[in-house]
């Protein structure tokens, strides 16, 4: 099960946070000066995973951006690469050649995406059509929803 | 509203056609929320960010409190507020309204609500049982309470799957915080175990792998499921790179090890599908190897069976050999768990490992100390630790070093002197003087067992002995204070052993150079436990006379003590009785029973008392008495009875290091100065000794030298020389013939640094015109290039002595000999030793069987032994003595032999090299 994820900037700035256990306010920002601190002290052509607490940090960076997953100890290093890396595919999509700044200024979608592929620290959907295509559907209720006709239609 | 709610889950169906880029609201540059990001990136300190954050959060809270305010502005402040509190500033006004905006808005704002609930508020807060009372849509699924269960219940059975989906998760989570409140829904969990779609399937094996253990019967489910999804029959939208639905590959992996674990019945129904998941991953994939390892790892927990093992085995290669990095790391794991099975796999990849453990990342490094963890044993133990304490003092991470210093605390359980020997050798006196006393007070204390206490205390009499016999020079003083302490407590319980051997042992720590001076009266004091009977007394009044000019004090007390006490048996058994019961002793800090001897000494017009610091203070204001002449007198003695010649203890010292250099130069020919020193050593200043002195120095012949053949040669003692029978010999020199006097061999010296070690005998008488031969063992102490034989003959004729002096030069090639072992012995022994050297030599030939060929005439020159080559890798061994081995590995590496050499013994790696060197550049 997953515990956290992460995306902070080279220069150690979050940019995302994702909890899936309740952590106190302390320990969430405990977490996110270690992850940083330990994360960028890495040196280049080491490992993608670390060991933290009696969790495993699985890390990965992609341009400017590092994308830090936080797991339980028995799950499997690999494969949480892959959950990183599909996250990665489907901003990428969705953002159409995603950089750092669509992710800062559009953060609240970078969210939503996260949830309809991850939910309660498991994976929930993989398909990245699928996904898309949720997202993609809110995307359009949104420009859609000055008409007053469908707002009408919806809540009457 | 049921409506509103599955549209909200769904994300809204497709109904509207409208064609809308995605992405489509990329850079909003106009909002607020753009404002804000580009203010903040404009600023150039903290405190400005954070004058910028409180206006901003002081705006933010205005608009969210104004009724005003619509649900789309609502929403839009939402998504700022969220952004103030990632970057660390608390904006907890805004909570209330976030539920408000989830209870209250259109579709889209409640998932701005939603969102900024869930990251505003935690398990504790108290305004989520206002979120758990007033919302109804429990499948929005982030925040629950229990009280849902029968609401998420009832989304089982939606028509649509991705809210089964998100309503079996929502199950699982409650499963997870409270299994009991779901415990009377189990069959609906089956229920989605079966569900058409393959998503709700997926989802409800989470909670299968949480209680599987009852489940036994669903276990031939399990596997046609995993053979459907392998052979690829879901749809493509499961794909993942052309992998078929990975992560639910990867969950029934592990819902089967479980389910096989220790149940051959139920294991044999998965080997077929185990099979076929190991022969589909093929693609290169990082995902592919991530299905592999939890394969591995399965086939390695359930009921074994050989075949698939030994593809899994074969499957841990490919991971640990990788050149990736993380794949790397994964075999290290892989192996980490399947040594508890079967420790020999290790061996296979023993290089690797090797390589491993001094790889340049720590996580990496980390990995491989587990997993030699997983492999100790009583022979490897001492390396393993070494590692360990190695890796701990560069560790800066108080978790790992936490979790290391548990597992050597485990090591040193299961194995507790060796684990102690190693710390206390390698920590040296750097250790905190708090561990050998608490060792100690193990040790006196003990278990609960009588029994295992005395073996334990055996046995470090045992190994302590051992250890003394042997090199005793580089042992740290803290160790050497546990082990005087130990034998002077515990070798009576040793009944054969004879207490005059341990004081032998334990003067010949006395004598050492190095032994400091507390370690000295650690010494005496132990010697005073020791001495009964006959012959420890009179080594005790030898020590005694020694010590009693000594500079030392306490030194001198002690060896006071020690004669008075060896010589009052009765006295001795009283003070320091046998196997005391440690009881608790009294300690009269305040020296109180010395209160009378102290008023009568004051009365006596004695200074009173001044504490030492008091002392010191005024001897500085005095400017009085220097010890520093005192010092410095000692080396001018030193060195002049060097030049005398004297048999002083110095004398040794100074020849040892003479000896010491001569070893780096004794193969370009060695130096005159040096025979000087060994001739007047042996001779005197006055040329030779009385003839029928002889020299004493015992040796142990273990290794025949090339002049001698084997069944002659004898064993350990002082006179190995074995005279033939004269043979008439045309040699015209016949008075040279009259063999006489004495022969030494020696290399160097034969100060303690000697190389070689070889039997020395004393003169001989042999009648003319015959030839006397003389064999004399050489046994390899530390191996150099080569070993230089110097001797002189001194013989007479008509009264008048000549003396000839000889040298012989010995490669180290003389005393190579071929060592037999198997593979897994050499790769057992490869672990266990330190000394290593790596060079890349060049290849005799060139083509296919050029190791082959390469290590044929390394085998041909230098006596060594192949053990196997397989491929481009070959292992050599070859041995000094019985226990001197030394390993070689070779693999071919861009056209040249690149060839690692180990070996227990320190040089010898690099003198071995420098042959292999000679013997491949000579073809």
């Amino acid at each position: 099960m997953m515990r956290f994820l992460l995306l902070f900037s080279r220069q150690g700035k979050l940019r995302l946070q994702k909890w899936y256990t309740p952590l106190s306010e302390r320990e969430k920002k405990k977490i996110i000066r270690d992850m940083t601190t330990m994360v960028l002290a890495r040196q280049p052509r080491t490992c993608n995973f670390l060991h933290w607490k009696d969790l495993k940090i699985i890390y990965k960076r992609y341009a400017s951006l590092y994308f830090c997953l936080g797991v339980e100890s028995e799950e499997n290093e690999l494969l949480g690469l892959e959950v990183i890396h599909r996250y990665v595919e489907l901003l990428d999509k969705y953002f159409g050649n995603v950089c750092e700044l669509d992710i800062i200024f559009n953060f609240e979608k970078a969210y939503f995406i996260l949830d309809e592929f991850l939910m309660s620290g498991e994976i929930q959907e993989t398909s990245k059509q699928t996904i898309n295509r949720c997202i993609e559907n809110s995307d359009m209720l949104q420009e859609d929803y000055n008409n007053e006709w469908y707002e009408v239609e919806l809540f009457g | 509203m049921s409506d509103v709610v599955e549209k909200t889950l769904t994300a809204l169906p497709s109904l509207l056609s409208l064609d809308s880029q995605p992405g489509s609201a990329k850079l909003s540059s106009t909002s607020k929320l753009g404002a804000l990001i580009r203010g903040i990136t404009e600023l150039t300190s903290k405190h400005e960010e954070e004058k910028l954050i409180q206006r901003e959060l002081a705006s933010l809270k205005d608009q969210v409190s104004s009724p005003n305010t619509s649900m789309r502005q609502m929403k839009e402040a939402m998504v700022r507020a969220i952004y103030c509190e990632m970057l660390g500033y608390e904006a907890s006004f805004s909570y209330i309204h976030a539920i408000k905006l989830a209870q209250q808005g259109s579709i889209l704002d409640k998932r701005v609500g939603y969102l900024a609930v869930t990251l505003f508020l935690n398990e504790n807060h108290e305004l989520l049982l206002l979120l758990v009372n007033t919302v109804l849509k429990p499948n929005v699924p982030q925040r629950y309470d229990t009280c849902n269960t029968p609401l998420v219940e009832e989304k089982l059975n939606h028509p649509k799957e991705i809210i089964r989906r998100k309503a079996v998760l929502a199950l699982y989570k409650f499963y997870l915080i409270a299994p009991n409140q779901v415990q009377h829904i189990h069959n609906r969990f089956r229920k989605a175990l079966c569900d058409k779609d393959p998503g709700v399937m997926f989802a409800s094996l989470h909670i299968y792998l949480q209680m599987i253990k009852g489940y036994k019967d669903l276990t031939a489910s399990f596997v046609t499921i995993l053979k459907q999804v392998v052979s690829g029959k879901l749809p493509m939208d499961f794909n993942y790179h052309s992998v078929p639905a990975p992560w639910l590959q990867i969950q029934l992996l592990r819902i089967l090890s479980i389910l096989g674990k220790n149940d051959q019945s139920t294991s044999e129904i998965m080997y077929d599908v185990l099979d076929e998941s190991l022969k589909r991953a093929e693609i290169n994939h990082n995902i592919t190897y991530a299905i592999l390892y939890e394969c591995v790892k399965c086939i390695y927990t359930i009921y074994p069976k050989t075949d698939l093992l030994e593809k899994a085995a074969k499957c841990i290669g490919n991971f640990v050999l990788s050149s990736k990095i993380n794949l790397k790391y994964l075999g290290l794991k892989a192996l980490t768990y399947v040594v508890q099975q079967d420790p020999k796999l290790a061996l296979q990849h023993q290089m690797t490992i090797i390589e491993c453990l001094d790889h340049p990342d720590v996580i990496i490094k980390r990995e491989t100390l587990e997993l030699l963890f997983r492999i100790t044993n009583a022979q490897n133990i001492t390396v393993i630790v070494e590692k360990m304490l190695e890796f701990l003092h560069q560790s800066k991470d108080d978790h790992t070093t936490i979790d290391l210093v548990g597992k050597v605390a485990e090591i040193a359980e299961k194995y507790p002197l060796q684990t102690m020997n190693t710390v206390f050798s390698l920590g040296g006196d750097m250790i905190q003087p708090d561990i050998p006393n608490s060792f100690l007070k193990l040790l006196s204390e003990g278990f609960e067992s009588e029994e295992e206490n005395k073996k334990l205390r055996l046995f470090a009499v045992d190994s302590y002995i051992l250890l003394l016999e042997g090199e005793t020079r580089n042992l740290p003083q803290r160790f050497l204070q546990v082990i005087s302490w130990v034998l002077g407590e515990y070798s009576h319980l040793r009944n054969d052993l004879d207490p005059a051997r341990v004081m032998t042992l334990l003067t010949k720590l006395l004598e050492m150079r190095q032994t400091s001076s507390e370690t000295k009266t650690w010494v005496l004091m132990a010697m005073t436990k020791l001495c009964s009977g006959e012959a420890s007394v009179s080594i005790a009044r030898s020590v005694c006379e020694d010590l009693s000019s000594s500079m030392d004090t306490v030194q001198r007390q002690r060896a006071h003590e020690l004669l008075l006490l060896s010589q009052d048996r009765a006295l001795r058994s009283q003070l320091l009785p046998l196997c005391s019961d440690p009881e608790p002793l009294e300690v009269d800090s305040s020296l109180s029973f010395l209160d009378a001897f102290v008023s009568e000494a004051l009365a006596a017009g004695a200074a009173p008392y001044k504490p030492p610091h008091q002392r010191q203070e005024e001897l500085a204001q005095q400017k009085a008495l220097s010890l520093e002449p005192y010092e410095l007198s000692l080396p001018i003695n030193m060195s002049s009875s060097c030049v005398t010649g004297r048999q002083s203890p110095t004398l040794m010292s100074v020849s040892s290091g003479l000896s010491g250099d001569s070893a780096e130069l004794s193969h370009k020919g060695g130096s005159t100065t040096l025979k000087l020193e060994g001739v007047k050593r042996v001779w005197g200043r006055e040329g030779y000794l009385s003839k029928k002195e002889p020299v004493e120095e015992v040796a142990q012949a273990e290794i025949p030298s090339p002049l001698s053949s084997p069944n002659q040669h004898t064993g350990a003692s002082g006179t190995s020389s074995n005279t033939h029978p004269p043979i008439p010999t045309p040699e015209p020199e016949q008075e040279k013939q009259q063999l006489a006097s004495s022969l030494f061999v020696g290399l160097g010296s034969q100060s303690s640094l000697c190389l070689v070690r070889a039997d020395i005998y004393s003169t001989q008488d042999v009648p003319s015109h015959s030839v006397a031969v003389f064999q004399y063992s050489l046994s390899v102490i530390r191996p150099v290039v080569h070993f230089e034989v110097m001797g002189m003959l001194s013989y007479q004729s008509s009264h008048k002595s000549h003396e000839v002096e000889f040298t012989y030069k010995l490669p180290l090639t003389n005393f190579i000999r071929p060592f037999t072992v198997s593979t897994e012995q050499y790769g057992a022994m490869w672990l266990a030793f330190s000394n290593d050297t790596k060079q890349n030599l060049n290849l005799v030939t060139d083509g296919q069987d050029s190791l082959t060929d390469t290590l044929n005439v390394l085998k041909g020159k230098l006596n060594l032994h192949i053990v196997e080559i397989i491929g481009m890798e070959g292992i050599v061994a070859c041995r000094l003595a019985q226990d001197q081995p030394c390993l070689l590995h070779c693999h071919i590496h861009a056209g040249t032999l690149a060839v690692w050499l180990r070996s227990p013994v320190p040089d010898l790696p690099d003198s071995l090299l420098y042959h292999c060197q000679r013997a491949l550049e000579g073809t």
